[in-house]
C-alpha cells in the first residue's frame, strides 16, 4: 500500500519527478563516463602495448611504466641486447607528446616487423621518405586522411599519409624513428625499447639479467606491465575519481533535498490526513525515504542510459583520443552513491514531515 | 447500561500563538456513552473543533482529565496518541481530506494498512456498510472525480474502516449542498442505529444538530448546555 501510495505522489507531479531523476542521472553518467573513459583509455594502451608482441619492455631510468617522457636512453644499449643470449629482436621507439592526450611514435619499422610480425595496412604502405607519417584506422576516421593525403599540425609541419593501418598495435601516429629523433632534438636517444625473447619461458630469466646488466632502467615482462596498467596505478586519476563520486553524492543529496522539500511541503496536508490516520512518525518518514530511493533508482538507470549515449557520441567524435568503456561494475556503485545522496537528501524533509504537527498541517491551504 | 466512552473532567487548553496564550478550553466536563450520537453546537471559536482535536488524540491537554476508553489522554506520549488515532478513533473532515493521488478504495485501504490490518481479510460487514453508504460502485475512482457528497461518504468509509470505538466528524455536511448534507447526516445516522457507532459531530447547522440524540452547547471554551 506504501508503495502504492508512493508511486502514486511520484506520478502526480511528473515534470518534478521527471527533473529529479534527470538531474540524479547526471552524476551517475559523470562518474560512469569518467571511470569508462580512464578505463577505456588504459586499456585501449594496454591493447596497443600487447599488440606489439614483444616479450620485455625497457623504460628510461626514473621513469613510470606510464609517463611519457623525452628520450633519454642511449641508442647503443639496443646494439648491447641484441647480442645478448635468447634474445632474438630489439626495437627501440622514441615518443613526443603531442596536444591533448595524443602522442606521436617514432619507430624502426624493420626492427619492429620482427618483433611484432608488420603493420596490417588498409590503405597505403610503409614510409617511402622523411615527411611520410603513418597513421591508424581511428586517428584517420577522425580526422578523415586517406593514404596519399596530407596532414598538417603535427610538430609544426605538414606530412604525407604513407599508410593506414590496422589499430591496435603501438601507436596512432608514427613516424621514421631517425626523422622524430631529428625533429626533436634526441638524435640517437630513445623513449622505450621492446625485446623479443625466444622462447616464454625464458623471459623471466632475461628481465633478471637485463635488471642486472642496465642498473636504474625499469625493465618490465610485457604481462607484468600490463598488469600494472589500471586505473589504481595511477594516482591522479584514481584521486579524480574521488572527486568525481564526492561531486555525484553532493548533487544527488541536493537535488533530493530540493525536492522532497518542495514535495514536503506541498503535501503538508497530505502528512496531515496521514497522521490524523494514526500514521506513526516512521511511516510518514518511510514514504519520503521510499520516494527518495525511488528517486535514485530512477536516475541511477537514466545514467546508465545516458553512459551508453556518452559512448557512442565519443566513438563517433573522437575515436583516436579518447576511449570509454561500458564499466558493468560499476553500475551498482554509481548506483550506491545515487541512493547515499538521495537518501540524505530525503532525510531531513522526512524527518521535518514526520514531525508536523497533525493540526497544523490539516489546516494547511 | 452502556458503558462512558469518553469521559472528561476540567480539561483546558492554552495555545501559545506568538507571545500570547490562548486559553481555548477553559474547564470542559462532559461524558459520552458508547453507542450515543452527540452534537456539539455553538459559535466560531468556543472551542469545539479544540474539543475534537483533544478527544481524537492530535494535541495533549493542558490541565485535566480526558479519558477515552481506556487511554489517559494526559498521560499519553506522542507515540500513544498515534496508537490512539489508529485504533479507537476515526476522523471526518469538513474538507473530506482524502488524498488525492489514492483512489476512494485506497484511500480506505491506506486507513487499514496504517492500522496494521490490511494483512486481516475484510469484514464482510463493511461491505453493507459501503452499500450503505453508496459508495461501492465509485471505489475506483480518485476523489477528483467524485462529488462532494461522495468524497464525504468515502472519508466516513475510511474513519470506520478500523472499527473505532468513537466517530469524529467536524463539520461533516459544511461543505455540502443540502440534498448530500441530508445523504451524509442519514448515513451517520444509520451507522449509529444499525452498527451501534458512537458519534461526536461538531455543526453548525441546527438541522443537522438534530440528528443526534444530545446536544451539546459550547461557549468560550466551556459547555454551557
Amino acid at each position: 500500500m506504501i508503495n502504492k501510495l508512493v508511486l502514486e505522489n511520484l506520478k502526480q507531479r511528473p515534470i518534478r519527478t521527471s527533473l529529479s531523476i534527470l538531474l540524479i542521472g547526471v552524476p551517475v553518467t559523470l562518474i560512469l563516463t569518467l571511470v569508462g573513459l580512464s578505463e577505456g583509455t588504459l586499456e585501449d594502451s594496454a591493447r596497443r602495448q600487447r599488440g606489439v608482441g614483444a616479450d620485455i619492455v625497457i623504460r628510461p631510468r626514473g621513469s613510470s611504466f606510464m609517463a611519457l617522457s623525452s628520450a633519454p636512453i642511449p641508442e647503443g644499449i639496443v646494439k648491447m641486447l641484441s647480442q645478448e643470449p635468447h634474445i632474438t629482436a630489439v626495437s627501440g621507439t622514441v615518443i613526443q607528446a603531442l596536444s591533448g592526450l595524443n602522442s606521436i611514435t617514432g619507430v624502426d619499422l624493420e626492427s619492429f616487423s620482427r618483433i611484432s610480425g608488420g603493420f596490417r595496412f588498409i590503405e597505403g604502405g610503409p614510409f617511402r621518405g622523411p615527411d611520410d607519417i603513418i597513421v591508424d584506422q581511428f586517428y584517420a576516421a577522425q580526422n578523415n586522411l586517406h593514404a596519399g593525403g596530407r596532414v598538417g599540425g603535427i610538430l609544426n609541419r605538414e606530412w604525407r599519409v604513407a599508410g593506414i593501418i590496422e589499430g591496435g598495435k603501438l601507436a596512432r601516429l608514427m613516424l621514421p624513428i631517425r626523422v622524430l629523433q631529428d625533429a626533436t632534438g634526441n638524435t640517437g636517444k630513445l623513449s622505450q625499447i621492446y625485446v623479443k625473447v625466444d622462447r616464454p619461458a625464458n623471459i623471466d630469466a632475461v628481465v633478471a639479467s637485463l635488471r642486472a646488466k642496465l642498473e636504474g632502467y625499469p625493465i618490465y615482462s610485457m604481462e607484468e606491465l600490463l598488469s600494472l596498467i589500471s586505473v589504481n596505478n595511477v594516482p591522479l586519476l584514481s584521486g579524480f575519481i574521488d572527486v568525481v563520486v564526492g561531486i555525484g553524492i553532493i548533487i544527488g543529496f541536493a537535488v533530493v533535498f530540493l525536492s522532497m522539500y518542495t514535495s514536503v511541503l506541498q503535501r503538508t496536508r497530505e502528512i496531515g490526513i496521514l497522521k490524523s490516520l494514526g500514521a506513526s512518525r516512521w511511516y510518514v518518514l518511510n514514504i519520503v525515504l521510499r520516494e527518495a530511493t525511488l528517486l535514485a533508482v530512477g536516475g541511477t538507470v537514466l545514467g546508465i542510459l545516458l553512459s551508453f549515449a556518452t559512448k557512442w557520441v565519443i566513438a563517433e567524435m573522437v575515436p583516436a583520443s579518447l576511449t570509454q568503456k561500458i564499466v558493468l561494475p560499476w553500475w551498482p556503485i554509481a548506483g550506491l552513491i545515487a541512493l547515499c545522496g538521495s537518501l540524505l537528501g530525503g532525510l531531513y524533509p522526512g524527518y521535518q514531515a514526520a514531525s508536523q504537527d497533525p493540526i497544523e498541517a490539516l489546516a494547511y491551504e | 447500561m452502556s458503558e462512558t466512552v469518553i469521559q472528561i473532567e476540567g480539561l483546558r487548553k492554552v495555545f501559545r500563538v506568538g507571545k500570547v496564550d490562548v486559553e481555548a478550553l477553559r474547564g470542559v466536563d462532559f461524558e459520552v456513552l458508547q453507542g450515543e450520537f452527540v452534537s456539539i453546537v455553538g459559535p466560531s471559536g468556543s472551542g469545539k473543533s479544540t474539543l475534537f482535536h483533544v478527544i481524537g488524540g492530535l494535541t495533549p491537554p493542558t490541565a485535566g482529565t480526558v479519558r477515552v476508553l481506556n487511554y489517559d489522554l494526559a498521560a499519553l506520549t506522542d507515540a500513544g496518541r498515534t496508537n490512539l488515532r489508529k485504533t479507537a478513533v476515526g476522523f471526518v473532515f469538513q474538507k473530506f481530506n482524502l488524498l488525492p493521488t489514492l483512489t476512494a478504495a485506497d484511500n480506505i485501504a491506506i486507513a487499514r494498512h496504517i492500522a496494521g490490518r490490511d494483512h486481516i481479510a475484510e469484514d464482510p460487514e463493511f461491505r453493507k456498510v459501503l452499500d450503505l453508504l453508496g459508495i461501492t460502485h465509485r471505489l475506483h475512482h480518485k476523489p477528483a472525480a467524485l462529488s462532494g457528497g461522495e468524497q464525504q461518504r468515502v472519508a466516513i468509509a475510511r474513519a470506520i474502516v478500523n472499527h473505532p470505538a468513537i466517530l469524529l466528524a467536524d463539520e461533516p455536511t459544511g461543505n455540502l449542498d443540502s440534498q448530500n448534507s441530508q445523504a451524509v447526516l442519514s448515513v451517520l445516522r444509520d451507522l449509529n442505529e444499525r452498527i451501534g457507532q458512537t458519534i461526536l459531530m461538531i455543526t453548525h447547522n441546527p438541522e443537522a444538530a438534530a440528528y443526534g440524540h444530545r446536544l451539546v452547547n459550547m461557549r468560550d471554551g466551556r459547555i454551557v448546555q
